[in-house]
């Protein structure tokens, strides 16, 4: 089983869900990453996403796309990140997940992003701008060093392209709860529940929600829906901010979701 | 209507949206189900006597096409070699190629139902296409331009207002024409349901590039036909500008079956190649993704998108159309780049000669044309597309020449 789906039905037998929180890479200078991933293990989370910056993140809301020019600023690069990961070694144990745009894996070149991602230890690559049918090339990339690629669904696709989708997903569904881009939000318009669950009757691996869930009580209704969630632009903003406890709280708020008996 | 000898062998792109390695549809997954609705809602429009009955009469009697293809005898005595066509696209409506593509992809709009449409700009040309087609056909209209265009083409977004369109500014990035396309992206995945997205140029995922190439094609038949009357011939050179290179599409994919006829692109060179400030993709980038597209961009090593030069703001995009790069590397099209400098000179030049100001992105076309021709015999011809009317540069033409020696 992959490790990422391992690490996902943990937190589900814990009596809580998945929590996954994303951070952008090189925000503040790649020489925080250590401790911001330390942080988040430590406080629970049950993996990372890790954003690569790139220059035209068009998934992105306001929240990412400066965390990324930030981060470009920085001088923060893919092969920085790759190298300051492996580097971290074995003292982060959770998976992490990259989440990156195609173009900088483009010109790092596929085959060796995989090898030298297999060889930092990352265990899934999330890419936004590779839909389903462009994914081929990538996925075999991937596959060939034990490394998930992680696909998204929007809860608004035909059924027919979410079960195609749902049978080559590996690690977990991302299921992403709104049409749009990524960034908070106060209301999801009410419709979302009957589609997340029918998703995850389609599913036979954990399924993920997010975008746009930023608050604990967000947390717990989409924890009682899907196996987890990940929270990208509230931590950010908090790791920003330099301010903590916001994200130790969203994190504790996955740990006491009542789960009704199945 | 079209010529026989132009079912053509060549028939990219493929079903994948591919032509030769590039193209491709780089998006996220919500805009899939958009696209491939779209995909087919052109197949079908395509096919429909209807649809092209109703899109002929708006090119006819709207944009005012046919457009003449106008023997430049001055211009020729001044390069002193081949003859010199202009086709005019600068007498459509609107003053530019543009106008082509916007009308058709709205009247496809409305054909699927969409109520809105959202459209980028650079220097405001697409968006007051758009906006026009908009206007015309009763539809909401959203125009994204970035913050620094905005502020360098003030007439145009009041232009656009004019014409009932919102223009909103976007100050994301370096708020020029690439950060207007991410935004537009941004606002179409939230909305696609109600929405089409009119991409101005041959870019973006597919269907978008065939479906911009296949609106601006009219500027090649047109052509085609245009010069086997005047001469009994086809020319021997083909010239347009490009930038993500609608134009140039347009005018060249009649002609790519015709081996014996030359076709240059001509991408903007800026301040010069040398100085790593210009906008020519094609001659001096290499391939990567962007904007839902596989195809030749300014990149840096680490693959970040780096940011066009030119005084031309419809030629200062960091890519190059899919279709384009494919010519580049099957050699079909040479492309060649020309400064800023070289551009304004042409600029002059044909005002002088022939009384027509020509658009700075179609100035880059004329001075390489003009280059050409002067070393070709008199009984050659060469067509360049003039894509636009310079009226809207008038004013970045006379701060760029009062920059330099303040000489007209």
């Amino acid at each position: 089983m992959s490790e990422i789906t391992k690490a996902i039905l943990e937190a589900r037998e814990a009596g809580g869900c998945a929590f996954v929180p994303y951070i952008m890479a090189g925000d503040g200078g790649l020489g925080r990453l250590k401790e911001d991933l330390l942080f988040l293990q430590e406080a629970g989370a049950t993996a990372v996403e890790l954003g690569i910056p790139f220059s035209d993140p068009a998934a992105d809301g306001p929240v990412i796309q400066e965390a990324g020019l930030r981060a470009l600023g920085a001088g923060t690069t893919l092969k920085a990140v790759i190298e300051e990961v492996k580097a971290i070694g074995d003292e982060v144990h959770i998976p992490i997940i990259f989440m990156t745009y195609l173009n900088p894996v483009l010109s790092y070149g596929m085959a060796g992003f995989a090898n030298d991602c297999q060889e930092a230890g990352i265990a899934g690559v999330i890419v936004p701008d590779v839909p389903f049918e462009e994914s081929e090339p990538l996925e075999d990339c991937l596959r060939m060093n034990g490394i998930d690629l992680i696909r998204l669904i929007p809860l608004s696709a035909p059924e027919d392209r979410i079960r195609k989708i749902a049978e080559a997903a590996e690690g977990f569904i991302y299921a992403v709860t709104v049409d749009g881009i990524t960034g908070v939000r106060d209301s999801f318009g009410g419709t979302t529940d009957g589609r997340l669950e029918r998703l995850k009757d389609i599913a036979d691996i954990p399924v993920l929600a997010g975008f746009g869930i930023s608050t604990p009580d967000q947390v717990r209704d989409f924890g009682r829906l899907a196996d987890g969630v990940i929270v990208g632009s509230a931590i950010v903003d908090a790791l920003h901010r330099g301010d903590k406890e916001p994200i130790q709280k969203l994190i504790g708020s996955a740990k006491d979701i009542a789960v009704p008996a199945e | 209507m079209v010529n026989t000898t132009e079912q053509q062998a060549y028939s990219a792109p493929d079903k994948a949206g591919r032509y030769g390695e590039y193209g491709g549809r780089f998006v996220p997954e919500t805009l899939m189900p958009a696209l491939l609705e779209l995909e087919e809602a052109y197949r079908e429009a395509k096919e429909d006597p209807a649809f092209v009955e109703q899109l002929d009469h708006y090119l006819k009697d709207y944009v005012g096409r046919e457009n003449p293809l106008y023997f430049a005898e001055r211009l020729t005595e001044a390069a002193g070699g081949a003859k010199i066509y202009l086709k005019r696209e600068d007498l459509n409506h609107t003053g530019a190629h543009k106008i082509n593509n916007a009308i058709g992809q709205a009247l496809l709009a409305k054909r699927m139902g969409k109520t809105k449409i959202i459209a980028e700009t650079g220097a405001g040309q697409h968006g007051v296409a758009t906006a026009t087609a908009c206007a015309l056909l009763d539809m909401e209209c959203i125009v994204f331009m970035g913050a620094e265009d905005i502020r360098r083409q003030e007439l145009n977004v009041f232009r656009m207002e004019l014409l009932g369109a919102s223009v909103v500014s976007v100050s994301q990035g370096s708020a020029t024409l690439k950060d207007a396309v991410n935004e537009a992206l941004r606002y179409w995945v939230a909305n696609v349901s109600d929405t089409h997205y009119v991409i101005g140029s041959a870019l973006g995922p597919h269907p978008f590039p065939e479906i911009v190439r296949d609106f601006q094609r009219v500027i090649g038949v047109e052509t085609r036909r245009q010069i086997l009357e005047k001469e009994g011939r086809l020319p021997d050179a083909v010239v347009a500008c490009v930038g993500g290179g609608s134009n140039s599409i347009g005018m060249f994919h009649p002609f790519v079956e015709d081996q014996a006829v030359a076709l240059y692109g001509v991408e903007a060179a800026g301040s010069g190649l040398e100085t790593g400030k210009h906008a020519a993709a094609l001659t001096g980038g290499r391939p990567g993704a962007l904007h839902g597209a596989y195809m030749y961009l300014l990149q840096d090593e680490a693959g970040q998108i780096e940011e066009a030069h030119s005084i031309s703001a419809g030629l200062d995009y960091p890519g190059a159309g899919p279709e384009h790069s494919h010519f580049r590397d099957t050699g079909r099209v040479t492309y060649t780049s020309v400064t800023d400098e070289q551009a304004l000179e042409a600029l002059k030049m044909l005002s002088r000669k022939e009384g027509i100001l020509p658009a700075l992105e179609s100035s880059h076309a004329v001075h390489y044309a003009v280059e050409l021709a002067s070393g070709m015999s008199s009984e050659e011809i060469v067509v360049i597309c003039l894509s636009g009317r310079g009226d809207k540069d008038v004013i970045t033409v006379r701060e760029a020449l009062k920059g330099g020696n303040g000489d007209v």
